[in-house]
């Protein structure tokens, strides 16, 4: 009866937002449910649009690659026009928060494995650390964040880029639990807590000072992606004070400090945008009349609540945010059951070696150009649903490097469809 | 059988012994350890000793598993907050897990005669002190706003002496209720059972009223069946058996009223959350399945089964401005923007939501000695927030989280039902 909205759409990492932010701006009233945290705190925070295809060789000009990948790919459906305009909205509500809209050449950006990785638009707190400047760096680690071995990363970058890497691991200042989070780490740098009270020294000085011995002739240092939350950008800029030189970051895995700043950035726009927000329970159902959904139903604790709409968005993620998820028998989309091409035989669906190109990777819903997901028979499951994210197949987004531009574009075209087709 | 057939006949190596109890090995083993529920804790947030969600839950599950192992003492620092159970990608019941860690913990190594125990007890009973409270109200009120008592409070119970004791009302909820005769609307198409908890019927008659007003204008018969706690406090102090206790009256009250074709609403959002979530999950009482099922928020209930919406438009209010947090446990319950949405549409109303900070009370948490400083610490944010809104007062749907943002900025704070009220039946 009474919850409603134009368009519902259902996830809310990058493509839920994107779609939901486009419809809103069409003019839509907006609703987006989201189960639990996104992903986006499991995510590097770096824009991917596409980094390889076809070979080990790094992509340089992601967008003239795309019209060679095959029809089925994502990219294709949307067109290339709409993967820059995505780009574009993405650079509007990240402004001054992302680097590398001034071309469309890939970056490569240092990974905390020690590799260099292409990808479109970059944290500004990463952009010191591209291998495109070419200077000699140091990378710091700290001897409780064990997910950063920085002598190893170096070790391994230095092998591989046109410069210097050294990498020496150091205590972090202050007194901390062995296992004391990164994000406690990255708000005692936010407050520039006092570690000493007679000499007023902070926390970001301090840190300065442990650094600055092991400095030697590097022109630029990179830390773990762990440089503040909410003040990231004054914890940066007085390490560069106190160094002398440009200070980035190395994007992490979970949980990741620039995914959540991107997450705050994003959920700002939202609010901005006017869309209705909800989070903490999954989208379970549906009912459904002639082919068009009148409502999803929303999983509250044993009880069923529906949400209707006149158009919806499926924006649930892929096999890690469970968008698709899969039985021993077979793969399926789990809200609305729609169609998951897949080979019938499980030995099928990967191959043996881990990273060889696993079809399950490609696993997912497949859409018409207008993004409806479609049936066996190729027909749309229902009218007035489309997809985007992750949920849908016909690529390989971790061998490709093309996640968030594929939730970026595929949001965006599925946001605005659904907006000029309201009733 | 060939070896090709046994590879469908998969069966999980069994590593530890069967549980006998409540089975928490599958949520111990969907943690991946993304750490996302540490980056959510409040109290891990700003108690550098506290080891968080993760080691709360599924790590210290683990290691219970060896016999010698005791549970770490630190699970009473958890606030029952309940935002790890939102946070996680991987659907692990942290929040069941921490309940059942502190209860053990409870019954097993804390001593009966501590002062902690005793303290603990009291505050997680605190229906039991409202009742004597509001027997004498005017008595009771100037008792427990005496320095003198506060000061005992704080030095014999650990009870902390900065807060301002709730004053109880001069007329509890249900000797208004049984003043006025009852319920003036029959119906018995459209019927809900209300549970008020302690805190609107001893301190804030005002909001149960309220709900009592907006549902009789949709046309619903109102029962107020007898109730007890709905165990909030008591889980969080790992007082299970009190809970329990607690459980077995309501869940008998509340299904007889399912019965009599009722579902059960909540003005407090920790009580809906308790009935809800945390009874099915820590009781395995008959019908308690039945009553999770059929409990709501109040606006919760009339959004989905009545055009609220609708009505609130063509509405009116004294204008006024308020500064609204959402509840840890509304947010759980996925009620975290309702209240924001619903008022948009009343005019005269202004609500300006001030972040998905947690207020730092959690119940009786904020009220203990030794966690007062916690508490204080991660309300800071909301307060700050509240007083750069400059609102006229503030809401929420929560006594206590309505208690810490009087006490940190000074404002008035309203539940959501009494504006609805005064938008559509005053």
């Amino acid at each position: 009866m009474a919850i409603e909205s134009d368009v519902l759409v259902i996830g809310g990492g990058l493509a839920g937002a994107s779609a939901a932010i486009e419809a809103a701006r069409g003019g839509a009233s907006a609703r987006l449910v989201t189960h639990k945290e996104n992903t986006l705190r499991n995510a590097s925070g770096l824009i991917d649009v596409l980094g390889y295809h076809g070979s080990d060789e790094p992509i340089v000009e992601p967008f003239e690659a795309i019209p060679d990948l095959p029809d089925h790919h994502p990219y294709r459906k949307v067109g290339v026009d709409a993967v820059r305009e995505s780009l574009a909205l993405f650079d509007e509500i990240t402004e001054g928060l992302y680097e590398g809209g001034h071309t469309e050449t890939n970056a490569l950006s240092p990974t905390y494995g020690g590799r260099v990785k292409p990808t479109s638009r970059y944290p500004k707190s990463a952009a010191a650390g591209l291998a495109s400047r070419a200077e000699d760096t140091l990378l710091v680690g700290f001897e409780t964040v064990t997910t950063f071995d920085a002598p190893l990363s170096a070790e391994r970058l230095d092998s591989s880029v046109p410069f210097e890497v050294r990498g020496v691991t150091i205590p972090f200042p202050g007194e901390f639990r062995a296992d004391a989070r990164i994000t406690r780490l990255a708000r005692a740098l936010d407050a520039d807590e006092l570690l000493d009270r007679e000499n007023r020294t902070g926390t970001r000085e301090a840190l300065a000072e442990r650094v600055s011995e092991h400095l030697g002739d590097a022109k630029r240092i990179g830390f773990p992606a762990i440089l503040g939350d909410e003040e990231h950008r004054e914890v940066r800029e007085t390490l560069e004070d106190e160094l002398g030189v440009p200070v980035f970051e190395v994007p992490m895995g979970p949980p990741s400090l620039p995914g959540m700043r991107l997450e705050d950035r994003l959920y700002e726009a939202l609010e901005t945008e006017g869309v209705r927000v909800e989070s903490g329970n999954p989208v379970v159902g549906y009912t459904a009349d002639e082919g068009r959904i009148t409502a999803v139903s929303v999983d509250r604790g044993r009880r069923e609540i529906p949400y209707h709409a006149d158009q919806f968005v499926l924006a649930t993620g892929g096999l890690v945010g469970k968008g698709i998820d899969s039985t021993r028998e077979g793969v399926f989309e789990p809200v609305f059951d729609c169609h998951v091409p897949q080979p019938e035989e499980r030995y099928e669906w990967f191959h043996d070696e881990a990273f060889d190109d696993q079809p399950y990777a490609r696993f997912g819903v497949a859409v018409d150009d207008d993004l409806r997901p479609l049936d066996p028979e190729g027909d749309p499951e229902f009218s007035n649903l489309r997809a985007a994210g992750a949920v849908l197949g016909g690529y390989d987004m971790a061998r490709e490097k093309s996640a968030s531009g594929v939730s970026l574009s595929t949001g965006q075209v599925a946001g605005r469809n659904a907006n000029e087709d309201l009733q | 059988m060939s070896d090709a057939e046994s590879t469908d006949e998969f069966e999980p190596v069994q590593v530890f012994p069967e549980s006998e109890e409540m089975d928490l090995r599958p949520g111990a083993d969907d943690c991946y350890k993304c750490s996302t529920c540490d980056s959510e804790c409040p109290v891990a947030a700003v108690d550098d000793e506290f080891p968080g969600p993760k080691f709360q839950g599924p790590e210290q599950w683990r290691l219970k598993r060896k016999d010698d192992t005791e549970t770490d003492d630190s699970v009473m620092s958890c606030s029952n907050c309940m935002r790890c159970d939102s946070a996680c990608p991987s659907g692990v019941p942290l929040s069941q897990m921490h309940n059942t860690a502190r209860g053990s913990f409870v019954e097993n190594q804390m001593d009966k005669l501590s002062r902690e125990y005793i303290r603990n007890r009291i505050l997680s009973n605190y229906g039991t002190l409202a009742w004597f409270g509001s027997k004498v109200p005017r008595l009771a009120n100037a008792v427990m706003s005496s320095s003198v008592v506060q000061t005992v409070n704080e030095k014999v119970m650990g009870i902390t002496a900065e807060r301002e004791f709730p004053e109880f009302a001069e007329q509890t909820f249900r000797e208004w209720w049984s003043e006025r005769d009852g319920a003036t609307v029959q119906s018995d198409e459209k019927r809900v059972a209300y549970f008020h908890g302690c805190y609107s019927n001893y301190n804030t008659p005002e909001v149960g009223k309220a709900m009592v007003r907006v549902f009789e204008s949709f046309g619903y018969e109102v029962m107020v069946p007898p109730q007890k706690c709905s165990g909030t406090p008591m889980f969080a102090n790992g007082m299970l058996p009190d809970a329990r206790r607690a459980a077995e009256t309501n869940v008998a009250e509340l299904s007889a009223a399912i019965e009599d074709g009722a579902d059960i609403i909540a003005s407090c959002t920790s009580c809906s959350l308790s009935l809800r979530q945390e009874y099915p999950e820590l009781f395995d009482l008959e019908g308690i399945e039945d009553v999770s099922a059929h409990t709501y928020e109040a606006l919760e209930y009339l959004r989905i089964h009545e055009d609220l919406s609708g009505a609130l438009e063509e509405s009116e209010v004294d204008p006024r401005k308020f500064a609204y947090h959402a509840p840890c446990h509304a947010r759980n319950q996925g009620l975290a923007g309702q209240a924001i949405e619903l008022l948009d549409g009343v005019e005269g109303a202004e609500a300006e939501d001030v972040g998905d900070s947690c207020s730092g009370i959690s119940g009786t948490y904020g009220w203990k000695e030794e966690k007062y400083d916690t508490s204080m610490k991660i309300g800071a944010e909301m307060f700050h927030h509240m007083e750069e809104a400059e609102p006229d007062a503030g809401m929420t749907e929560c006594p206590t989280c309505a208690m810490q943002m009087e006490h940190g900025t000074g404002y008035e704070i309203r539940h959501p039902l009494e504006v609805i009220a005064e938008a559509l039946v005053e």
